[in-house]
């Protein structure tokens, strides 16, 4: 068990001058499970990769514990990987495939069968053994590549988006699978992945990455609660964030016709006469008339219990999507024009230009 | 459309979606058709035979009498058959002067054949793996260059060659200067080849390895030689093939002693300049074509298809 630490880790692929990774600071705890997430080309299977040793760390270190890592090669840092497309040893049965690292540390048959038969039997592959890979389903393949990992007994796990090969019903349920089995057997992760749902269900932390810079680390709460930039406010969360960009007022933030209140010193400290104004669509207050944004309904998203309104409004002549949760049995149609306010203590503001957040971060409710 | 930048799937792109699956599955079929039309059968049919016609002759050539094959052609034994084992027996049975009997040259002919294949296959992967999967400075350029030497014809550095075997190494007339002559003038196309097979193997299953603790020499060991058996195989045939038919590189190295001269060799002799004995050569075709079937039938079994398939997805 160790801690996994990025010390302003860089990676510059040869022929770019732009970092496709830069300067990542990361302190992963032990036994923590920490998700790194990004829209593709992020970065985030670099950094996955940089602490593999399977990428040169260009500048910067990466220390697995107190050990510096930096230079040391794949196999010398006693790391266990899973493959997006899980790489499974296509000669080799189900039982070398996992055995095979041991085979390499010279573990004895004995021993070696015995912690092959462990894994299997906590991943139910016991009867598939003897199988070659070709004959397995894809998600007994991805057992395989997570079984793999296990028998090792490394210090760290990496996983690199191991349920996207999956369908949508096992990729659910293998997500919960790898939490817990995570949390049994108390080894510190690293799991990349571009799906918010995945990392916000799984992670102990989430990382969120673009373009090769680290924009927010903190719980899946934290960075729902209190995005720290407009990016991590659209990334998280499905459907996505409502932002738009509208004028400061006395005491707050317009909104349509009312006003999305906030405090008068965060207002104070934006550059320009302008913020973005951001709410999670159930955070939007739906009304027939009154003061608010008027927004021309769309199309309703109906998924039972609830819905989701897609419609959209005019901000500063600008036309703007509005997306709002609804109840699924009552709810305005296609065509129809209502009007939304935001519930006051879930209203983000991010400066205009620099995308940062202005509001101060939500602390988590006493007694939690 | 109002909703276009909230619906997800718009019916265009679906539509366009559609139609390009419509056109690569049509495309694909036609072909299909095509190559399975009766037509293309019977052209197949009359290519395979023109192809046989020769071996055929040849084959029919060396049951026939001495003086019947210096005085018509193979197809008259349709008219007027008349076949003997002659020509076997002089092939298989005679022996010179100054030479042994035929099995002395099988046998020289293997210890020529095995190791002039097995050198340059077990070299190539090795160096085959380097390329395709250890970067180094100048690996491009040292492929290329490799690449290129089999631009050079072998026959210009058959002098050369021979004068480092006879003055520095002092190996000439002797099997391993075969060895090594066959090795050396093998090497650049079995990397090559070697190399396109190696590179192909999905780079996860590399790194898979190197994470799993397994240094160069383990993984190729162990993981790229059993997946690379398809090839090993095919190019070992073709290696094998291509030393066993030699006649030129055995001539110039072996110094055409009965204890060196590979079956090639004897073969030539036998037949004797401007063709004195020309009734044996199709016989003697024949027996040397034995073990080049042999190897080919014991090998073939090793072209599987689909060996990499369930490591990787998609």
């Amino acid at each position: 068990m160790a801690t996994v630490t990025f010390d302003k880790a860089t990676r510059i692929y040869p022929g770019s001058t732009k970092p496709a990774v830069d300067a990542i600071d990361i302190e992963v705890a032990d036994g923590e499970f920490l998700v790194l997430v990004g829209p593709s080309g992020c970065g985030k299977s670099t950094t996955l990769r940089m602490l593999a040793g399977l990428e040169e760390v260009n500048d910067g270190h990466i220390y697995i514990g107190d050990r510096d890592v930096t230079d040391v090669p794949p196999k010398d840092r006693d790391i266990a990987m899973v493959f997006q497309n899980y790489a499974l040893y296509p000669h080799m049965t189900v039982a070398e495939n996992m055995g095979f690292a041991l085979k390499i540390q010279g573990v004895n048959k004995e021993e070696r069968a015995q912690r092959v038969l462990e894994a299997a039997q906590l991943l139910d592959l016991e009867p598939y053994l003897g199988r070659k890979p070709k004959a397995l389903s894809g998600g007994q393949r991805q057992r395989v590549a997570m079984g793999r990992a296990i028998v090792r007994q490394p210090q760290v796990f990496l996983m690199d988006e191991p349920l996207s090969n999956l369908d949508a019903k096992l990729r659910v349920q293998t997500r919960t699978q790898i939490a817990s089995l995570q949390r049994r057997l108390g080894v510190t992760t690293v799991y990349v992945t571009h799906d918010q749902t995945e990392a916000l269900t799984m992670g102990d932390r989430i990382a969120v990455l673009k373009d090769g810079v680290l924009q927010q680390v903190g719980t899946p709460r934290d960075l729902y609660e209190s995005p720290s930039n407009v990016f991590v406010a659209g990334f998280i969360g499905s459907p996505a964030m409502n932002l738009f960009t509208t004028k400061i007022v006395s005491d707050g933030l317009q909104f349509g016709t009312g006003v999305a209140k906030v405090d008068r010193d965060v207002v104070a400290s934006a550059t320009g006469g302008t913020a973005t104004v951001g709410i999670r669509p159930e955070d939007l207050q739906i009304k027939s008339s009154g003061e608010g944004l008027p927004v021309e309904v769309d199309v309703v998203e109906e998924l039972g219990a609830d819905g989701y309104l897609y419609g959209h409004a005019e901000v500063d002549g600008q036309r703007v999507d509005i997306v709002a949760r609804v109840d699924g049995r009552k709810h305005p149609n296609a065509g129809e024009k209502i009007v939304v306010t935001p519930v006051p203590q879930h209203v983000h503001a991010f400066d205009s230009e620099s995308g940062e957040r202005l509001t101060k971060p939500v602390s988590a409710p006493a007694g939690v | 459309m109002s909703t276009a930048s909230v619906v997800p799937g718009t019916p265009g792109v679906e539509e366009a979606l559609v139609e390009d699956q419509n056109l690569r599955g049509g495309k694909a079929r036609r072909v299909k058709t095509r190559l399975t039309s009766r037509a293309a059968t019977v052209a197949a049919i009359v290519i395979a035979a023109v192809w046989t016609i020769p071996t055929l002759g040849l084959f029919i050539s060396s049951f026939r009498p001495e003086t019947d094959i210096r005085t018509n052609g193979w197809w008259n034994v349709f008219v007027n058959p008349q076949f003997t084992l002659d020509n076997y027996g002089e092939v298989l049975f005679a022996s010179g002067a100054s030479s042994a009997n035929l099995l002395s040259y099988f046998i020289n002919s293997f210890a020529i054949a095995i190791p002039a294949t097995v050198f340059p296959i077990v070299l190539a992967s090795m160096a085959a793996y380097a390329f395709a999967w250890i970067r180094f400075k100048g690996s491009d350029v040292m492929f290329i260059v490799i690449f290129a030497l089999q631009i050079v014809p072998l026959q210009m550095a058959l002098i050369p060659l021979l004068q480092i075997f006879s003055q520095w190494l002092h190996i000439s007339g002797t099997i391993p200067a075969v060895w090594v002559a066959h090795t050396i003038f093998g090497l650049p196309l079995v990397i090559f080849l070697m190399h396109n097979f190696i590179s192909e193997i999905p780079g996860d299953i590399i790194e898979a390895a190197r994470v799993d603790g397994a240094n160069h020499a383990q993984i190729f060991l162990r993981v790229v030689l059993p997946l690379s058996v398809p090839a090993l195989a095919s190019i070992g045939i073709f290696q094998f093939l291509w030393v066993w038919n030699d006649l030129l590189v055995a001539l110039v190295f072996s110094g055409g002693t009965v204890d060196v001269a590979p079956l090639t060799q004897r073969l030539a002799e036998m037949v004797g300049n401007f063709g004195r004995n020309q009734e044996v050569l199709p016989a003697a075709a024949f027996v040397s074509i034995i073990v080049p079937l042999i190897v080919f039938f014991a090998l073939q079994r090793f072209f599987v298809r689909g060996l990499l398939a369930g490591s990787t997805k998609g």
